[in-house]
């Protein structure tokens, strides 16, 4: 077997070895980084073919259309992080942050409201809501997740953390700042978006447990989801990615309850980005699946 | 950041012509074909035909009119002798043709010039700003020198590129224009964004004391803007962005002018 490595220049080396036919993908990266010691298995992409998609490493060598020798293409991906590094990071942040607004700590406001809390009760609401929607996202993170892949590379964690951590901050500002103007129908609009945001809450979780119920521990497969006993797994019925559903009706109960714009503004973004993966998740599925059923749309019922 | 517009730039060795057309399908295998094959085929030539005679008209258009835009700054110098009351004799031509370059991100979205809608969209956005929010709205700078010399690089950048793109879809390409348009940037790139910086630089005092385009705390809206700062910040984007697109320039030269094959980072 060879490795040819691709690149736009001209150079390329070649690594020879010898290898059972039961030999997986994964277990050839590990040659390959025991003779290559600066590109550790996560950040080898191995090819048949230099502009093809990248080999999985639970495929296995004699399954592959190669004959007795093999020719591998290697491609480097750069540097990675584990996605649990990176989410645990870019979640952490918003929590802490959105705190050190809510208590007025130094050198945010004016120096006469250092440590002062607001005289308006929805803004401890906020602050409650918004640390319990990101508490429950570490834990997600750490107990309920099943990761189809183990890394990312590097550059995503300062790109995805300044997001989350920048809108933090502004929205954070301005809900806990001295001059805060509460929403304008008063406590009937706190209570319903109130009421959303912990439907909503509850109904995501319902989906990311359902999730990792289709999904044995360590496997990386993918099967259908189908509605469960939950009645919060029913909407399944409708729409193909409910988590993130669910995601923007709290961040719309979120913004309701503190009328902010910043806030409808990082709803509204959020609510892009989730459209284009929901696509995406969806288009896979109908890829993958001849039995999808076809009343799903991909975020919002029937619309989207 | 820099590796995703070292993306956004590679559009692959070879290409020799960014304002041209995407190339028709091949009519090859004519016994093959099927009818409805060959409708596509003609499909596909009509639209390309379509869209070369488009672009053909916008680049005449638009080089006509930076023409005309900088025959008039010439004779209003040299009529009056100064250059006071310069901007409001052209203002609203150079709103009118500056805006009209929108299109240009449009050419890119549908693809019928190959370049990167992100690139043209920061370029054509960032004039669009000094024209419109800018010296348009912030009358105490119109008369300021860092005004005339952007407005002089802009109309000798601009003929340059689209008298470029015209001989380019005409295939008349007469090699001083190909010179200009790869070398003039070098000294004019520098000088149009020491001219736009100068200019905002002198409009910040005017927007602090006017309070204009801002909005203050408490509003029922919970969200405060401040021009003045906004406008800092779009002049320290200069410093990630200049040099970006500067070194990309760089590279088109030395592909263009001396053949060589530039390798772009790859993903």
């Amino acid at each position: 077997m060879k490795y040819l490595r691709t690149s736009l220049h001209e150079a390329h080396c070649i690594f020879k070895c010898k290898v059972e036919p039961n030999a997986t993908i994964g277990e050839i990266k590990s040659m390959f980084h025991k003779s290559h010691p600066q590109w550790y298995p996560a950040r080898q992409s191995i090819r048949l073919d230099p502009k093809g998609k990248s080999l999985k490493d639970e495929d296995v060598l004699q399954h592959l259309p190669v004959g007795t020798t093999a020719t591998f293409y290697f491609r480097d991906l750069g540097a990675q992080i584990s996605w649990v590094t990176v989410f645990l990071t870019e979640y952490t942040g918003p929590l802490v942050l959105y705190l050190m607004f809510y208590f007025r700590v130094s050198f945010i406001y004016a120096p006469k409201y250092d440590f002062t809390t607001s005289k308006h009760w929805v803004v401890h609401l906020a602050c409650m809501c918004h640390s319990f929607h990101f508490m429950k996202r570490l834990l997600e993170t750490l107990f309920v997740h099943r990761f189809s892949h183990g890394t990312m590379p590097l550059r995503n964690i300062f790109k995805n953390c300044t997001y989350y951590w920048g809108f933090a901050a502004w929205m954070a500002y301005y809900v806990n700042h001295p001059l805060y103007t509460p929403p304008i129908y008063g406590e009937q609009q706190i209570r319903l978006a109130l009421i959303i945001f912990l439907f909503c809450q509850i109904g995501n979780f319902s989906i990311h447990i359902a999730l990792r119920n289709l999904r044995p521990p360590g496997s990386k497969t993918r099967k259908i989801p189908y509605p469960t006993k939950n009645p919060f797994t029913w909407i399944f019925l409708l729409v193909s990615c409910p988590n993130y559903t669910y995601e923007l009706g709290a961040w719309f109960g979120f913004t309701l309850m503190t009328q902010c714009l910043p806030v409808a503004f990082f709803t509204l973004v959020g609510f892009i980005q989730m459209t284009v993966w929901a696509k995406g998740k969806h288009r896979s599925y109908l890829k993958e699946f001849r039995d999808y059923p076809p009343l799903r749309s991909p975020i919002l019922p029937f619309i989207l | 950041c820099l590796h995703r517009l070292d993306q956004w730039f590679s559009n692959g060795a070879g290409m020799d012509d960014p304002a041209a057309p995407l190339p028709t399908s091949p009519s090859c295998h004519e016994e093959d074909g099927t009818v409805e094959e060959k409708e596509n085929n003609n499909k596909k030539r009509t639209k390309g035909a379509v869209a070369t005679a488009w672009l053909t008209f916008y680049n005449i258009a638009m080089t006509a009119g930076w023409l005309v835009l900088a025959m008039a700054m010439m004779r209003f110098y040299i009529q009056k002798g100064t250059h006071k009351g310069l901007y409001r004799s052209i203002a609203r031509t150079l709103k009118f043709f500056q805006t009209f370059a929108l299109l240009e991100v449009g050419h890119c979205a549908l693809g019928i010039v190959r370049t990167s809608v992100i690139v043209t969209g920061v370029q054509v956005c960032s004039r669009i700003f000094m024209v419109w929010f800018v010296t348009n709205s912030i009358r105490q700078i119109q008369n300021e020198e860092s005004v005339i010399l952007f407005l002089v690089v802009w109309t000798m950048t601009e003929i340059t590129r689209y008298s470029y793109y015209t001989f380019n879809l005409l295939h008349h390409l007469p090699y001083f224009i190909k010179w200009a348009r790869y070398n003039l940037f070098i000294v004019l790139y520098p000088l149009g964004v020491a001219g736009e910086l100068l200019t905002i630089y002198a409009a910040l005092p005017f927007v602090r004391r006017s309070g204009m385009y801002s909005m203050r705390l408490p509003n029922k809206y919970n969200v405060s803007f401040d021009y003045y700062y906004c406008l800092i910040v779009f002049m320290l984007s200069y410093i990630p962005l200049f040099p970006q697109l500067f070194f990309h320039m760089l590279r088109q030269r030395r592909r263009v002018l001396h053949g060589e094959v530039i390798v772009e980072k790859d993903d």
